[in-house]
C-alpha cells in the first residue's frame, strides 16, 4: 500500500430487518481521488454512500476514517471517531438538496461553521463569500432558497458543505432532480472540485461525466462491488453481462 | 318592548374588570404551564422510548377525551378525596387548564415538527450538527410558523375555556357575570357585557392569526 486511504471500508453491510441491501462491500480510497459510483437503481448505492457519513448506520463490517474507527462497535478503541466528528470531515450533497429555507443563502452557508465550529459570523460569513462566488452565485447571498432554480440550489447547497473545511465530499445523485439545462452548470462546479484535489465519491447517472472526472467507477450491484476500475475499462469493456445490460440502456 | 338599564349594572363595573383580569391571569398562567407541558409531551412522543411515547400518549388521550369541566370538578372535588388533602380551588383550576391545553399543545407541537421534511435534519446533520442542534437552529424556527395557526386557535378557545372555572367559585369573568346577575336580575345586560368583554379579548387575536396565515402563504 502506498497512499495510505482516507476512508476504508470492509465487508461492510447493512440491513433493513430482513432486507439485506449491502451485502459485504470492500474499498479503500486515496485523498485527492474521485469515485463514481454507478448501478442500477435499488442496487444499494445510495445506502453504501449515505454510509460513508454514517447517514445510514452500517450493520456489520469495518469503516475507518484516516485510520480511525468510526462505527458505534468500535467506539471504545484509541482515536474513534463519532458520527458527528465524522461528518465534519466528510461533507454531503442531495439529490434534492435539502436547503435550509428559513434561511438566506449566505445563512445557509454560513451555519453549519458557526453553530458546529463555532466560527464567529465575520470569519464565516468573509468563508461563505468566497465560496459562494467559487459556485458563480456571489450575487444571490440574500437572496431566500424558494427564488432560486435548481442548480443554483445545488450549488448552494455544495457552498454549504465545502464551509465546514471538509477532507472528502460525497455526491448522491446531485443532478437527479435538475432540469436538464442546468445540469452542466452543477457539474461544472463537481469538475473544479476534482481539479481541485479534492477527494470525492459521486453516486451518478451521468455516464459522459462520470468516465470523464472520475479516477475509478465503481459499478454496484445487488449489495455488492461487481465490477471496477479505471474508466475506460468499466465503460468501455465491461466485463459483466449485468454491467453491459446497464451500460447498454444508457448509450441507447 | 324590553327596558335596557345598563346603569344599573355598570355600578358593579369593578366586579367586571376584576372578572377580566382573572380570566386574563388563568389564561396566561394556562397557555404558559400549557406550553412546557406540551413541548414536554411532543419531545416524548417523538422519542425512541417506547415507554415515554406510550405515557406522554395515554395522558394526552385522557385529557383529550374528557370533558374539560368534569376534569375541573374531579380535580377540585374527587382528587382531594383520593389524596386525603384539600386542593385549593386556584390550584385545581389552573393545573387542570394547563394540563387541558397542554394535551392539545403537544398534538400541535409534534404536528409541526413532523411536518418539516426529513431532509431538512439531514442536511443538518451532514454539516455536523447534533441532533439537538438541528432541532433549534434548522427544524424549530420552521416548525414555528406550521404551528402557529392552531396554536392561535387553540389558544383562544382556551381563554373561553377559562369561563369554566366559575364552577368551582374561581372569580374569573362568567362567575363574577353571575355574582352580578343576581344582585341586579339583569341577565341581558350582564352576559351582554361578558359576552362584548370576551370578544374585545378574543377578536384581535384571530384577526392576527388570519393575517399571518395569509404572510405565511405569501412567503412560501
Amino acid at each position: 500500500m502506498t497512499t495510505p486511504s482516507i476512508l476504508s471500508v470492509r465487508a461492510l453491510t447493512k440491513s433493513y430487518g430482513e432486507l439485506e441491501v449491502l451485502k459485504g462491500i470492500d474499498l479503500d480510497i486515496t485523498p485527492g481521488e474521485v469515485i463514481a459510483i454507478i448501478g442500477p437503481s435499488g442496487s444499494g448505492k445510495s445506502t453504501f454512500i449515505r454510509c460513508l457519513n454514517m447517514m445510514e448506520v452500517p450493520t456489520s463490517g469495518s469503516f475507518q476514517f484516516r485510520g480511525s474507527h468510526v462505527l458505534p462497535e468500535f467506539k471504545d478503541k484509541a482515536g474513534a471517531l463519532g458520527a458527528g466528528t465524522l461528518r465534519r470531515k466528510v461533507g454531503m450533497c442531495f439529490q434534492h438538496f435539502n436547503l435550509f429555507p428559513h434561511l438566506t443563502v449566505l445563512d445557509n452557508v454560513t451555519k453549519g461553521p458557526m453553530v458546529v465550529l463555532k466560527e464567529s459570523q465575520v470569519e464565516a460569513e468573509a468563508h461563505a463569500r468566497a465560496l459562494l462566488a467559487k459556485v458563480g452565485l456571489a450575487d444571490k447571498e440574500n437572496y431566500y432558497p424558494s427564488k432560486l432554480s435548481g442548480g443554483q440550489k445545488q450549488r448552494v447547497a455544495i457552498a454549504r458543505s465545502l464551509a465546514m473545511r471538509p477532507d472528502v465530499m460525497l455526491f448522491d445523485e446531485v443532478t437527479s432532480a435538475l432540469d436538464p439545462e442546468l445540469v452542466s452548470e452543477v457539474l461544472q462546479v463537481v469538475r473544479d472540485l476534482a481539479e481541485g484535489g479534492m477527494t470525492m465519491v459521486l453516486v451518478t447517472h451521468e455516464m459522459a461525466f462520470a468516465a470523464d472526472v472520475a479516477d475509478r467507477v465503481i459499478f454496484i450491484d445487488n449489495g455488492v462491488i461487481a465490477e471496477q476500475g479505471p474508466p475506460q475499462e468499466v465503460m468501455h469493456s465491461p466485463q459483466s453481462e449485468r454491467l453491459q445490460q446497464f451500460l447498454q440502456r444508457f448509450h441507447a | 318592548m324590553y327596558n335596557w338599564d345598563f346603569y344599573t349594572v355598570f355600578q358593579s363595573f369593578d366586579l367586571f374588570w376584576h372578572g377580566l383580569l382573572t380570566t386574563f391571569l388563568y389564561t396566561i398562567g394556562s397557555i404558559g404551564f400549557g406550553i412546557v407541558i406540551g413541548l414536554v409531551t411532543a419531545f416524548a412522543r417523538l422519542s425512541k422510548w417506547r415507554l415515554l411515547r406510550g405515557a406522554a400518549r395515554t395522558y394526552q388521550e385522557v385529557f383529550r377525551c374528557t370533558p374539560l369541566l368534569v376534569q375541573i370538578m374531579w380535580a377540585y372535588y374527587a382528587l382531594p378525596m383520593l389524596l386525603g388533602i384539600s386542593i385549593p380551588n386556584w390550584i385545581a383550576g389552573l393545573a387542570t387548564l394547563s394540563l387541558y391545553v397542554g394535551s392539545f399543545y403537544g398534538e400541535i407541537f409534534r404536528g409541526g415538527i413532523n411536518a418539516i421534511d426529513k431532509g431538512q435534519r439531514e442536511a443538518a446533520m451532514a454539516v455536523g450538527m447534533s441532533g439537538g442542534q438541528a432541532m433549534r437552529h434548522i427544524i424549530m424556527p420552521q416548525a414555528v410558523k406550521k404551528m402557529l395557526p392552531a396554536f392561535i386557535n387553540q389558544s383562544v378557545i382556551q381563554v373561553k375555556n377559562t369561563s369554566l372555572l366559575y364552577a368551582i367559585s374561581i372569580a374569573e369573568l362568567t362567575y363574577m357575570t353571575y355574582i352580578v346577575n343576581s344582585e341586579t336580575y339583569r341577565p341581558l345586560e350582564s352576559y351582554s357585557i361578558a359576552a362584548i368583554m370576551y370578544f374585545a379579548m378574543l377578536f384581535p387575536l384571530t384577526q392576527f392569526a388570519d393575517y399571518f396565515e395569509r404572510r405565511m402563504r405569501r412567503s412560501d
